[in-house]
């Protein structure tokens, strides 16, 4: 019996600042996991990275990301993960900062 | 030290601006990410988890303030305020934008330094020993010799696409502070009937498969160093396997063609090699150690004794972090930037600042980097101790833990690296707090640990005392240790002690060892390590898992019963 499918997200990191991006629904890019488009099935998720992969001069190095549905939007599985949606423990540089100013930061 | 020549200068200033033209057109859309990225990486610029990361060679650790200026000027002007220092002495910013790269590195320019050959399969920042032209028992001076390797084969044609990366670290003292034997090449200076040459080890390194250095050559004297080298590097060109990335380094060629084999090929390209070179390389040389004439000592100590002798907290400073200098009059101070909680080798760009002005004012204007991430200040007068120490202490400088539980390597990990299975800065940080809590180092003494966030081995785990291996166990963090691992002189890789420990396990688990040090140690002089050589694994395996002990205790009871 084949394997259930675990939900993606597409996520690269942004050409000129270097930053943890997903693909939303509407084909742009943005900082916040939870505003991912959340990819239920394999087709269209290789069909999604394959349309974030011609987007080259935007982003560096599309793939596929496990998720989750969570209450304010996907969120990550694998710890990883986790730490690309917030940046680094040791210090608040990464878009942790932006995202606890918008109320927008996920418990972790 | 070594200034630039127009040459350089000019050389240095075309590569930035082709690079430039390379952002350029990435940016652009006539690169594409797959043409670009070898480009950004032989300018030593990543792509890390959160962001761009710029790796900038410090050759040999050494630098002078106004360099150390330059980087804490480029740290607040296109970066977050600070840089942190790795274990091959170099400098790493973790958050550049693409298009402000080109301007760090003209800003690198303006005082002699670049990112090149900061990455790629090519040949690495060379290293040294971080007390080098200062140490006591110095043969000689490891400097010039890695000068003039960072001019051999910075963009040296023959070496620009190696079967992988290639890292050289050379010493001058017997003491080999440099971790030598865990290079690609460890030069190990050595006189010999009063002439100046080289014991040659290959095939060292940690990572995936960690190995010890062998002796390719036990002698070989300056005019012939070069072109040894060239002729082991060219070996390794053509015999490296380019077929698989986790069997290309140098030590597996060693491993797999065997060293008297190597020796032999050595040896057969070395003739060819030695007369192409024409001495070009030994008036090189000559000119490289006049620029590393040392500094004009001045002699007395001031009143260093009686302040030494009146207050415990400089006392227990000096005595923990300053070693001796070859001037009676001179200290070389290893100021910690292991300061309890923070970040092993972050600096502010203040905090450079400070150290920068310190080494102008008081230390021949001369500063190195160990690749134990601490920064030295290698000439440094003991009548300008107190001062120097005041200084420090006002800006978080002046954390007496050179050597201790608390002086720990780690490398960026899963908080910054893309490569990482695990974080190590938030593992160091909680075991430094742990220690200061206890109070305990200062008694525990010597102690290294090191903590790598992945296989790759960046924090020289294997060859901490202590060794802490971050990774990924069916996607939980799982740190794994190794006990009595050494990169000294006579470098031993460590063993590994048993199951890994979870994240919030980890740090009770080093606690456990240490504690278990303390209660079988001979006396308070016999260090971890010596007290790990004579008892062996079973103690500190025994206070590492304890349940197991209490399984072990139960099935031997067990078996009275039945008896």
């Amino acid at each position: 019996m084949p394997r259930p499918f675990t939900p993606k997200v597409v996520t690269a990191n942004a050409l000129l600042e270097g930053d943890v991006v997903y693909l939303t629904r509407f084909g742009d890019w943005t900082r916040n996991h939870a505003d991912a488009d959340l990819l239920e099935d394999q087709a269209t998720a290789d069909l999604r990275l394959l349309e974030a992969q011609a987007l080259a001069h935007e982003v560096v190095g599309p793939y596929l990301a496990d998720a989750r549905r969570g209450p304010k939007g996907p969120e990550p599985i694998h710890f990883r993960e986790a730490f690309r949606t917030r940046g680094p423990s040791n210090y608040a540089h990464g878009k942790q900062a932006t995202l606890q100013a918008d109320g927008k930061q996920e418990a972790q | 030290m070594y200034a630039y020549s127009r040459f350089d200068r000019d050389f240095l200033a075309e590569r930035n601006t082709q690079f430039r033209a390379q952002v350029e057109r990435r940016i652009g859309g006539s690169l594409t990410e797959d043409e670009f990225k070898p480009l950004r990486l032989m300018n030593g610029l990543y792509l890390q988890l959160h962001a761009y990361m710029l790796r900038v060679a410090i050759p040999y650790g050494t630098l002078n303030s106004a360099q150390m200026r330059q980087l804490a000027m480029i740290a607040d002007r296109w970066d977050k305020g600070y840089g942190h220092f790795t274990t091959r002495q170099n400098i790493q910013y973790n958050w550049p934008a693409l298009r402000d790269v080109p301007d760090m590195l003209d800003a690198l320019a303006e005082v002699g330094m670049h990112a090149i050959q900061t990455s790629g399969n090519t040949i690495r920042n060379v290293t040294a020993d971080h007390f080098a032209g200062a140490a006591q028992e110095e043969v000689a001076d490891p400097r010039p010799v890695a000068e003039l390797i960072r001019q051999w084969s910075t963009d040296h044609p023959e070496f620009q696409f190696l079967p992988r990366k290639f890292k050289v670290a050379v010493t001058g003292s017997a003491q080999d502070r440099a971790v030598t034997a865990a290079h690609d090449i460890g030069l190990r200076l050595v006189k010999r009937h009063g002439e100046i040459g080289a014991t040659v080890l290959v095939g060292g390194g940690l990572g995936r498969t960690p190995m010890i250095g062998k002796v390719l050559a036990e002698f070989v004297a300056l005019p012939d160093l070069l072109p040894y080298l060239e002729a082991v590097v060219a070996v390794y060109n053509l015999l490296g396997r380019r077929d698989n990335k986790y069997k290309a380094r140098i030590k597996i060629t060693v491993h797999e063609t065997g060293i008297d084999e190597i020796r032999r090929l050595v040896e057969a390209e070395f003739g060819p090699r030695k007369a192409a070179f024409q001495g070009a390389d030994m008036e090189l040389l000559d000119r490289i150690i006049a620029d590393f004439h040392a500094p004009d000592f001045v002699g007395g100590a001031g009143d260093f004794d009686a302040l030494h002798a009146a207050d415990p907290i400089f006392r227990s400073f000096v005595d923990t972090n300053a070693a001796a200098h070859k001037h009676p009059d001179y200290t070389i101070l290893t100021v910690s930037l292991k300061a309890h909680g923070a970040t092993p080798g972050d600096a502010t760009s203040d905090q450079m600042r400070l150290l920068a002005d310190l080494a102008e004012t008081y230390g021949h204007d001369e500063l190195r980097i160990s690749h134990e991430q601490n920064v030295i200040l290698p000439h440094l007068p003991k009548r300008h101790l107190r001062a120097v120490f005041d200084a420090l202490g006002a800006a978080g400088l002046a954390t007496a833990n050179v050597g201790l539980a608390s002086d720990i390597i780690a490398c960026p990990g899963m908080d910054y690296c893309a490569l990482a299975t695990a974080r190590s800065i938030p593992v160091a940080q909680e075991i430094a707090l742990r220690f200061d809590a206890l109070k305990l180092e200062h008694e525990v003494g010597p102690l290294k640990i090191k903590i790598s966030g992945c296989i790759n081995a960046c924090g020289h785990h294997h060859v901490g005392h202590i060794g802490i291996l971050g990774l990924d166990r069916a996607g939980v963090e799982n740190y794994q240790i190794t006990l009595g691992g050494d990169g000294g002189p006579d470098a031993v890789i460590g063993d590994r002690a048993g199951p890994g420990f979870a994240y919030d396990e980890v740090v009770d688990a080093i606690e456990r060892l240490v504690r278990a040090y303390l209660a079988i140690r001979d006396s308070a002089d016999e260090t971890f390590l010596d007290t790990y050589r004579r008892v062996g694994a079973a103690p500190f395996k025994a206070a590492l898992y304890p349940e197991a002990e209490v399984d072990r205790s139960a099935s031997r009871e067990d078996r009275a019963d039945a008896a």
